[in-house]
Formats: structure tokens, C-alpha cells, sequence
């Protein structure tokens, strides 16, 4: 909300400079977010830091309040008139002017009543009111059409009030005005524009705020009057009220004004207005949005005549619901249909407004307007919501009412509304108001020690500390002993009724009244709970370092997919083998390819990889992330999943030689293996992979305890051709991360060095082909038995010099006793045992 | 023979001075003092000379021999340190020529913040309570004081599934009830528990804004945990996160599930207080929300609020992550565009 401070001084005085006002402000939770200076230099104040503002300073000395005495044709121009200007010299002053406001002056003799305007002296620094750009010029004298000119009466534009540059500034004489003045003591002001977090519903008016500066500065409130005149005949006798729905309309208040004018606001109405956003339209809607702003109670005027009209005769104002199929067209001109909880202000002849949101254009108020009946209500915030959320609308009424407004504030509302409306356009108010308030709310009292203010705030506060902070936020306070009793204001629906609650309702208000900053830095003195460290998430992490130690990078990607990318993941006509669970779908998705929580990581992982294979042919990416099973629960299970991504190169070119072999299915294995290594899983095993996403002769699963925990192997053709994938062969491997953490070895014995020598030997074994080189490995093992310590696979050959249909499998074998050396003839007993069971189980020949 | 000695000295050292190869030193000495060399000769002779004259010749040829010997040496090591010197020379290779290519990995910048916040919290006693991404409507809202239609629901917009009942987290605070539940044995324990993890909002993807970003959520409950605490902590956060001499500023805020409520901010790291660009010339930084526990909450979590009381903050950060980087762009942090990646 946008809050001139000169508004603000109505209702509180306020010293300090504005810059920090506003600090204070933000620290006690109603946060400036900007400030706008109109005229007035930028103040500092210590410690606070504001961006400095390039706006135009009004120069004392030659932007000056001054009087239009007169004015006169020019004798050269039409569209050009002389303005004789009055602004505290020896004699008046000439400007040529163009502004089409002062025309109807034009030769009619002296101005009566006087107005008053802006007026810039030679000299002085002003923005360009013709250009369309902010541009700063400075006046200087030179003949306009054979006048000479040398200063000017500004528009607000030339000043930065606003854009409005179709006249000069035109203002009713007051009191308090004396030609000459600096124009910054008049016009000049600071606004500020505040957010309120829901809160502080109560501050959405200048006296809100006030109240709020009227505590942190510690100074009095000034309430404007709330007295009217009211010479006219009873209202008891002109309208009626018929609440039907007290709980959504505790309260509706009415006010009667007849024989008034409708027509323009004075220049201080329409420019508090202006300053505050909104656009002043007529003296009578223009009061009701000026108490919206300044107490917070939003009002809506009705032409009086038309709802006799309407009734004919007496009219009776409604609140009820709708009913059904029922319609109205609001202000705005929307013709809108009701929901069945909408509150509405209706008469017997049918709805007229949707109450608290806005008005119906049936009965609004028009230049011939002649008796206005004001509305002032307090409407439940919730049905207001409820109203928003249906009609998308929102207006200065339904933006308070919805957040809240107290009850007690209507009648206030009509009482000073219907007097302004009395004393701008004339008339006579009926005497008394109509005001139907049958269900008034109870305002919570809470018993707060200065024992629990202490204990819970951490910072020593007294009893007449915390007292007098409350009857700062009028409060009504009682102590007995060490207990304040304090009633909450009736301005004030947050407060709780609830004894806890209500506790630390006050105890907020008494830390950010007396500061925050007042509290200390303290360390935590209480009970430490026993320190149980998330051994899963050590182990996760323990995961991500075993993986980025591979020259893996970790990437992490949105949850969100959708089942018809993930669909993508398996070639056509087969069957998927990605997790059958329902898709946790989202009701109102950010786009329509993110309709849905992944079951995979791979769907992100290759889309991914498609995208940075414009930039990299080699990428080595992992994720450790959620997938999102929906089944019969309520919540869906949200296992973790590790994700490894391979392709390109498996080493890098250089200009000292070695080509770039591209990576392939071991690649991934190597990764795969040494995560289980270095996690101290040994029991582990690979079987010909079946996951539908994967080439099926270059993938595996993997099962680990002989439990199947995931795939891994080169991506099926046809899906990676479907992500662009096709040029290089795409890895890819996915796996339950629970199982690695639940079979992860915390503790593993180590072996000790050896202290005997080994003896190293190779032994190629020439087996059928299609002998898996798993099997070969495990006879060796087996038949070498505790003497083996190592069978290294270093070299697979197929061709010219083995029979058809074999191949020769080498191994360096190292044999080692711990307890003695080994000779030769050792050695020799072994490999005759490795070489024998290789004949036997494998049908291998030695190849010589 | 007594000639033959110096003579011998003689031709033998002037020949050593212009022997500079390896292979023409060991000729040398098997000439002179091999076992057929000229010394050897001098040795054999002795046997040949009178007995009186025999001692003092053999010593004179022993001075010899050890005269040579010695030369030899000095002359090897210099011949061998000349080599060396000339090796060392030939090696030079051109050091500017391109490292070979040693490929790195890395942690994503997220996960390297987010142990930062683990860390210094675990030395506070806050250790990791992970909880879940899709919840219900009552966890994310209702039991942390936002009844449906509360005002403060309008502060998030949320991702709901088919389900009205569910929805994807808004915040990780619905983790608080579910810690509260789960750790607290019937509101009889204390706790001090983070829980950090993925948080999802309808917002129009920006620069500045994410439909899924990471939080982090504090939680203290005991006997005796005042808001001084909370200040205590957070400062301590901010001193070891941002640096030893941190300046901290709280203003009262509101959050439906904390009273009294406040937002932390931190002096602006990059311009030391002074204003710029990235504070927005207000010389803060906004860190946390945070605040004492609600007494709803904390009976929601099954505590009694006239015993129990704690204090809860939220910190994200991804906004840490781009302030300490210089990152523009929030979209790089899922975008996983490894050109980025690899600069962590």
C-alpha cells in the first residue's frame, strides 16, 4: 500500500527523518519496499542504507507557492493566455501558458476565489512536460509568439507528482496559504510503499500504519472526528436492513445524505487520491475510497433515489446468498453469475452488489445524484475469499475485507464519511444511523507472566515495560502481580482467544515494539537430544563422492515429467519394464510435458544428455534422486534412485598420441563395480539384462545379496535414437539406492601385507566362444583356491590362430602363500590343478 | 727405475688430462693401472731390484699407484657430471605444450551448499531428518496453522495432484509435524533436527524463480528454547556460512506457523554493507524466515505449548549458492548443462 507520509502526519507527528521511520517500519514487520520522494531532498539517517533516488528537488528558492490573480488573452495566440501570478514578489508576475485549465479565467477579471498553483522562477529546475523521456531542464527566459517569458505555473508532470500534463496545478484557496512559500513545504512529500504480510490486516489504512508509528516512536495518536451534523429527518424512516446471514455479515451500517451536489473533488481529496493510486472520479465516490484508505473500512455509495425507485417506496437493503441461476452486472461491467455462497447486497427488487467485493452499476452513483445512501459493513473474510477466488475479481474492498476488517470500524466509517460527503457537497444528513450488528465479536483478553515473557523471548523485560508496549497498541492492560491481563483493541481481529496462542500473539508484539535487536545472542541452554547421526544420508553422500572420484559429474534435474515422455523409454511393441505404479499426475501442471512425478531418473537423465551433446561428446553424469510410486495410499512411496549416464570418450585426445576409444558397456561396468567395491559390497553378482530400455545382449542386472536392485548397459537403439543419442554408444544405469545403503559394509576387516614374495605366471585358455569369461574366471578361482590370490583378464582373441567357433581367454595369474615362499614346484602343482579343471569343466585346451 | 716412476707419472696424468669419454678413461686405467698396466710393470720389476732398494721402491710406486687412482676419480666425476649436465640439457622439453586431459568430476553446486548447511548445523547438534516431497494438504497446511482459505495460503502457490488431498511440498515445514510425531515420543523428547530437501511452488519460471527448489528447515524443541536461541544459532550460521565478522539484522515477520516470527538478514557479503546491485542498495541480504514454534504447531506435533516451546527457521539455499558464485540465473541449477557443472 502506498502511504504519503503527509497523510500520515494527520494522525501522528513524526520527527524523525523518513528514511528512518522507514527502517523502523521494516524491523517491526511492516516492510517499505520503496520510497518515492515528491520535491523533498533524500534525508539519511545512521545506519540505514537507502538506493538513492534521482527524482527532482524542488529548489526553495524558485519553486514557489503562488496565486493566480488574473488572466488575460495573449495577444498573439489563441491556444497561449497570460497568467498573472502572484508568488510573494514586489509585483506579479507574467507567464505564458498553454494549460487549458486556466482558460475559463481567461479576461474575466480577477480570479474570486482566489486559486493557487505552482509557480517556477527563472532559474529553476524542472522535467520537460513535452517529453516522453524523464528530462530534467532549467527555465530561462525568451519570447513565446512576441511575449517574453521567464518562468512559469507548473503541471504536475513538470514537478514528478505524476504524468498529468494536461493543465497546471489548480488549488482551492486554504487557510494556510501564503504566496511564496517554498513549494516543498506544501506539495513536497515521501511515500511510502509498504507490504503487509496477513497478518497485519489492521494496518491497511493510514491510521493502520499510524498506529503502528504511533508505537514505535512512541508518541500519541490523533483520531480525526468522528462527529457529524445531522439536521435531517430520521433514517429509521427512509431505509431498512435485513441481515439474513450474520455469519457472514456480522455487521451493516447505513447512512443517509440528501440534497447534495455530485461534482469534482477539491485538489486535496483528488491528490491524497492520486498519491495512493487511485483515480478520483466525484466528490461521493471519491469520500468512500478516501475512508478506504484512511480507516481501512471500505464504503460504496448508492443513489438513494434509485433504490426507492427500485422498492417503490421504502427500500429494504438485504444481505443474503444468492439464488439459484442468479445473476448481477458489477461496475465493471461484467455480467456475473453467483456462485451459491456469495454474499450479496441486494433489495427486494433483486441483488445490487456483491457485498464487500463491489458494487452494481443499477444503483451506482451518477452526476444527478441527488440523496446518497452510504454503506459501511463488515463481511466474513473467508466468504470474501471465497468470492475472489470464484469472481477473479479484486478492488481496494475485497483486498481488506478478505484479509479482515473489524467490525467495529463500520460505524466509524459511515460517521466520518457521510460528513465529508456533507461538508464537500452539501445537504443534510439524516439524523442518526442505521446500523444492524447482530453478531459483534468478543475481543480476547490473555493472562501473560513476565516469567514466561522472559523465558520464551530470552531477554529480561519488566512488567511495566511489557505493559506499556501493549497500551501503546491500545491494549487495555491490567497487572495483578507478575500477570498482565490485556484486552485486545477493537481494531484487532489476530489476536487468539486461545490461552497459548494469545501468549505469543502478545509476545510478538512486545519483542518487535520494544526490537529485536534488543534481544541476545544466546546459546542454546537446554537439553541437547541424543546426537544420532542419518547414517543415510552418510552413506548417500558417501555414494556421490565414491562417483564424482570417477571424473562423474552430479546433476540434478526437475521431478516432474510426464507419462507420455516417459512412455519414450521403451522401443515400440514391447513391454515396459519401468515401475508399473500410478503416475502421482499434477492437478494443475507448469506445463503439460511436467504433468506428472517421474518413475525413472532416466527420462530427465537423457533429455539431459541430448541437450549437452550439443555442446560434449563425452559426458559422465550421475543423479541421486526420488522417484514417486503412487499406489493404494494416500502418498505415494518415494524410493531414492541412483542414475549413471556414460558416452563419448573413455580418454581424452592429446597431442602426445593415444586415440579416444569411445566408451562402451565395461565402461559402465568398471563404474558400477567400483561403487560396490568402495562401498565394501562384495557379494554381488550380474545377470543377462532384461529391462526393456537397454540393448538386451549389452546390458545387465545387477543383484546384489541376490537381490535385484537395477539395470545397467548400452541404451536400446531405437530410445536413443528417440533422444538424439544414436551417434555414440549411450550408457546408462539405474539402481535402488536403499539396498546399497542398507548392504553397505560399515565395518570390513582388512588383509595384511604379505611378507613372502609372489610368483606371477600366464595361462591362456582357448573355450568355446560363447563361454561367458565370468565362468572361466570362477574355475580358475576355484581350482587355484587359497594360493590364487590374482586372475587378471588381459587379453580376449578370436581369429586365424584358434579353431572356429573358440576363443582364447589370457590370464597373469599371482600366486602367494603367506606362511612360506613358494618354489616352483608349488607354483607347477597349482596351474597343473587350474589347467586340469579347465579341461575338465570347460573342455578348454592350454593354448600353446 | 727411479725414472721410470716419474716418467711414468708424467705421461700418465698428461694423458688423463685429454681423456673426456667414458670408454677412453677405462683404456686409461687398464693402461696404467690394470693389472698389465704400466704400474703393474713397475710392481713386477721389484723383484729384480737389490733387497735394500726394494722397500723404498715399492713405497714409491705404491705413491703412485694411488696418485693415479685418485686422479682417476676426480677425472670420472667430472667426465660423469659433464654427461649428466648434457643429459639434463637434451631432456628439455617445451612445458607450455597442453596438459593431458585429466577428466574431474563434481558435486552439483546444491548438494555442495547444502553439506555447508549440514555441517555447521550438525556442529550445533542439528542433525538431518529427511522427510517427504508429496504430501498432504494437512501436513503442508492445516496442522502448521494455515486452515483452508487462510490468507497466508495465497503466499503459495501450489502444485496439487488429482487428489485435493495432496499435494507436492510447498515448504519443507510439513517435515516439523512429522519430526515432531516421529522423534518426540509423544511430546516427551527434545529435538534439534534440519531437514532439508526439495520444495515445489506454480510459479512462472524465471531467472529469479523455480517451480522446484531446495529449503532447508530447522527445528528446536525442549523445555527451555527462548527466541535468544534462535538469535544465537542463526548468528553463529551466518558468522561461519558468510564470514567470522557477519552482521545480522531481524525484522518482525509472519508466518503462520512461528509467533513471534521474523525474516534474518545478512550485511551483503558483496559490498561489505555499502549497497549494490545484489542487495538492492539496501546493504542486506535476506537469508531466513524463522521464529519461535506456534503453540498450534506444537500441539500438532504433540507437545503440550505451556512446557514445550522451540524454534523453527527456513533458509534456501540456492539463493546462497548464486550470491557466493555470482549466478544470474536460477535455471542453471536443474539445467544441468554440464558447461556449468563443470565449474564447481
Amino acid at each position: 500500500m502506498l502511504v504519503p507520509v503527509s497523510w500520515l502526519k494527520d494522525f501522528v507527528d513524526i520527527d524523525a527523518p523518513v528514511e528512518l521511520l522507514a527502517e523502523r517500519l521494516t524491523v517491526a514487520g511492516l516492510e517499505v519496499a520503496h520510497l518515492k520522494y515528491i520535491g523533498v531532498p533524500q534525508d539519511s539517517a545512521p545506519g540505514v542504507r537507502m538506493p538513492r533516488s534521482d527524482h527532482l528537488v524542488w529548489d526553495r528558492e524558485k519553486l514557489l507557492l503562488a496565486r493566480i490573480v488574473e488572466v488575460k488573452a495573449h495577444p498573439n495566440a489563441d491556444r497561449l493566455v497570460l497568467a498573472l501570478v502572484d508568488y510573494g514578489g514586489e509585483r506579479l508576475e507574467q507567464c505564458v501558458t498553454g494549460a487549458t485549465n486556466l482558460f475559463r479565467y481567461k479576461d474575466a477579471g480577477p480570479i474570486n476565489p482566489p486559486i493557487w498553483s505552482a509557480f517556477a522562477m527563472e532559474g529553476a529546475e524542472v522535467w520537460d512536460g513535452r517529453s516522453d523521456k524523464p528530462k530534467r531542464m532549467t527555465l530561462k527566459g525568451k519570447e513565446l509568439r512576441g511575449v517574453y517569458n521567464k518562468s512559469m505555473v507548473c503541471s504536475e508532470k513538470e514537478l514528478g507528482i505524476s504524468d498529468e500534463h494536461e493543465g497546471v496545478i489548480v488549488m482551492e484557496h486554504e487557510a494556510r496559504y501564503v504566496a511564496g512559500a517554498p513549494l516543498a513545504d506544501v506539495l513536497g512529500d515521501v511515500v511510502l510503499d509498504i507490504e503487509f504480510t496477513p497478518n497485519l490486516a489492521r494496518c491497511f489504512s493510514m491510521i493502520g500504519v499510524a498506529r503502528e508509528v504511533a508505537a514505535i516512536l512512541g508518541v500519541e495518536m490523533k483520531y480525526p472526528s468522528f462527529d457529524f451534523v445531522a439536521e435531517g429527518d430520521p433514517i429509521e424512516d427512509q431505509v431498512k436492513i435485513d441481515i439474513r446471514e450474520p455469519e457472514l455479515n456480522p455487521r451493516f451500517t447505513l447512512a443517509l445524505l440528501r440534497d447534495t451536489r455530485v461534482k469534482a473533488s477539491p485538489f486535496w481529496l483528488q491528490r491524497r487520491l492520486k498519491l495512493v493510486g487511485q483515480r478520483p472520479r466525484n466528490n461521493i465516490v471519491d469520500v468512500t475510497n478516501y475512508l478506504t484508505f484512511e480507516l481501512g473500512q471500505p464504503m460504496h455509495a448508492f443513489d438513494y433515489d434509485k433504490l426507492v425507485e427500485r422498492a417503490g417506496g421504502i427500500p429494504t437493503i438485504i444481505t443474503r446468498l444468492p439464488q439459484a441461476g442468479e445473476q448481477l452486472e458489477t461496475l465493471d461491467d461484467v455480467l456475473r453469475d453467483l456462485g451459491p455462497e456469495t454474499i450479496l447486497v441486494a433489495d427486494t427488487a433483486g441483488a445490487l452488489s456483491l457485498g464487500g467485493v463491489i458494487g452494481g452499476g443499477d444503483s451506482e452513483i451518477s452526476a444527478a445524484t441527488r440523496n446518497v445512501l452510504l454503506e459501511a459493513a463488515a463481511w466474513n473474510n473467508i466468504s470474501i475469499r471465497k468470492t475472489i477466488r470464484e469472481q477473479r475479481v479484486h478492488t481496494e474492498a475485497s483486498t481488506r475485507f478478505s484479509r479482515g476488517v473489524h467490525p467495529s470500524q463500520s460505524i466509524l466509517g459511515c460517521q466520518r464519511g457521510i460528513e465529508l460527503m456533507r461538508q464537500l457537497g452539501g445537504g443534510a444528513v439524516a439524523q442518526s444511523l442505521l446500523d444492524a450488528y447482530p453478531a459483534p465479536p468478543q475481543s480476547p483478553t490473555v493472562e501473560l507472566s513476565v516469567e514466561r515473557i522472559n523465558r520464551l523471548l530470552g531477554m529480561e523485560v519488566t512488567i511495566q515495560q511489557a505493559a506499556q508496549v501493549l497500551r501503546r497498541l491500545e491494549f487495555e492492560v491490567a497487572i495483578a502481580g507478575d500477570i498482565i491481563r490485556a484486552t485486545a483493541p477493537d481494531h484487532r481481529l489476530d489476536i487468539s482467544a486461545d490461552p497459548v496462542a494469545g501468549q505469543h500473539d502478545l509476545l510478538e508484539e512486545i519483542a518487535r515494539i520494544i526490537g529485536y535487536d534488543q534481544i541476545p545472542d544466546t546459546i542454546m541452554a537446554d537439553e541437547m537430544p541424543p546426537q544420532r547421526e542419518n547414517a543415510a544420508v552418510l552413506i548417500e553422500e558417501r555414494i556421490r563422492d565414491i562417483l564424482v572420484a570417477q571424473g562423474l559429474y552430479e546433476v540434478i534435474n526437475y521431478r516432474f515429467t510426464s507419462p507420455q515422455s516417459e512412455a519414450l523409454l521403451t522401443p515400440a511393441g514391447m513391454e515396459s519394464s519401468l515401475p508399473a505404479a500410478d503416475y502421482v499426475e499434477i492437478a494443475n501442471p507448469a506445463a503439460s510435458e511436467r504433468n506428472a512425478l517421474r518413475h525413472t531418473l532416466m527420462i530427465n537423465m537423457l533429455e539431459n544428455a541430448a541437450n549437452n551433446a550439443r555442446y560434449q561428446q563425452t559426458q559422465q553424469v550421475f543423479e541421486i534422486g526420488k522417484v514417486y510410486l503412487g499406489g493404494d495410499e494416500l502418498l505415494p512411496e518415494e524410493p531414492l534412485r541412483l542414475g549413471i549416464f556414460l558416452t563419448g570418450a573413455r580418454n581424452g585426445a592429446w597431442w602426445g598420441g593415444g586415440s579416444a576409444e569411445e566408451m562402451d558397456f565395461f565402461d559402465m561396468k568398471g563404474v558400477v563395480e567400483r561403487l560396490l567395491q568402495a562401498l565394501h559390497i562384495g557379494n554381488f553378482a550380474l545377470e543377462r539384462g532384461t529391462h526393456s530400455s537397454y540393448h538386451p545382449g549389452r546390458s545387465a542386472d545387477l543383484l546384489v545379496s541376490g537381490e535385484r536392485i537395477g539395470s545397467f548397459g548400452e541404451i536400446h537403439p531405437q530410445v536413443a535414437a528417440r533422444f538424439k543419442l544414436a551417434e555414440a554408444k549411450a550408457l546408462y544405469g539405474e539402481f535402488a539406492v536403499e539396498p546399497l545403503i542398507r548392504r553397505h559394509q560399515r565395518l570390513h576387516a582388512i588383509e595384511a601385507l604379505p611378507t613372502t614374495p609372489a610368483v606371477l605366471e600366464d595361462i591362456a585358455l582357448v573355450v568355446n566362444a560363447d563361454t561367458p569369461a565370468s565362468e572361466v574366471e570362477a574355475v580358475i578361482r576355484q581350482a587355484g583356491g587359497r594360493l590364487l590370490k590374482e586372475a587378471q583378464l588381459f587379453d580376449v582373441y578370436a581369429g586365424d590362430q584358434i579353431p572356429p567357433g573358440k576363443k582364447s581367454l589370457a590370464y597373469a595369474l599371482t600366486y602367494q602363500d603367506e606362511s612360506r615362499t613358494l618354489t616352483d614346484k608349488n607354483a607347477a602343482k597349482i596351474r597343473k590343478k587350474i589347467i586340469g579343471a579347465a579341461r575338465h569343466r570347460l573342455k578348454a585346451e592350454l593354448r600353446s | 727405475m727411479s725414472d721410470s716412476i716419474a716418467e711414468i707419472r708424467q705421461d700418465a696424468l698428461a694423458a688423463l688430462q685429454n681423456v673426456s669419454e667414458q670408454e677412453a678413461l677405462s683404456d686409461w686405467r687398464s693402461r696404467y693401472l690394470g693389472r698389465r698396466g704400466a704400474v703393474g710393470a713397475l710392481f713386477s720389476g721389484i723383484g729384480g731390484l737389490p733387497p735394500e732398494e726394494r722397500a723404498s721402491f715399492g713405497q714409491r710406486v705404491n705413491a703412485l699407484r694411488q696418485e693415479l687412482s685418485q686422479a682417476f676419480d676426480e677425472r670420472e666425476s667430472l667426465i660423469q657430471s659433464q654427461l649428466l649436465a648434457r643429459d639434463l640439457e637434451e631432456g628439455e622439453i617445451d612445458i607450455s605444450l597442453p596438459a593431458y586431459p585429466r577428466r574431474g568430476g563434481g558435486l552439483h553446486p546444491s548438494t555442495r551448499t547444502h553439506r555447508e548447511f549440514q555441517t555447521i548445523w550438525a556442529d550445533m547438534g542439528f542433525q538431518v531428518y529427511q522427510s517427504r516431497d508429496v504430501e498432504e494438504d494437512e501436513f503442508n497446511f492445516t496442522l502448521l496453522n494455515l486452515p483452508p482459505h487462510h490468507p497466508a495460503r495465497d503466499m503459495q502457490d501450489t502444485f496439487y495432484t488429482k487428489d485435493p488431498r495432496v499435494l507436492l511440498r510447498t515448504h519443507t515445514s510439513p517435515g516439523q509435524i512429522r519430526a515432531m510425531r516421529e522423534l518426540g515420543d509423544g511430546g516427551t523428547k527434545p529435538i534439534r533436527v534440519i531437514l532439508p530437501g526439495m520444495c515445489y511452488r506454480q510459479e512462472q519460471v524465471t531467472a529469479r524463480s523455480e517451480i522446484q527448489f531446495t529449503q532447508v528447515e530447522g527445528l528446536a524443541i525442549g523445555r527451555n528454547i527462548r527466541m535468544s536461541d534462535l538469535k544465537g544459532a542463526i548468528a553463529e550460521f551466518a558468522k561461519r556460512m558468510y564470514s567470522p565478522d557477519a552482521k545480522v539484522r531481524y525484522r518482525a515477520s509472519y508466518f503462520p506457523f512461528t509467533e513471534p516470527s521474523m525474516e534474518v538478514d545478512v550485511e551483503c557479503f558483496l559490498c561489505g554493507g555499502k549497497g549494490c546491485r545484489v542487495c538492492k542498495y539496501t546493504g542486506w541480504l535476506e537469508i531466513a524466515g524463522s521464529g519461535m514454534v506456534h503453540p498450534d504447531v506444537l500441539r500438532n506435533g504433540g507437545y503440550d505449548p505451556s512446557v514445550w516451546s522451540g524454534f523453527a527457521f527456513g533458509m534456501g539455499p540456492e539463493r546462497i549458492t548464486m550470491l557466493k558464485h555470482g549466478i544470474q540465473d536460477i535455471r542453471y541449477f536443474w539445467g544441468n548443462d554440464l558447461r556449468f557443472l563443470q565449474q564447481f
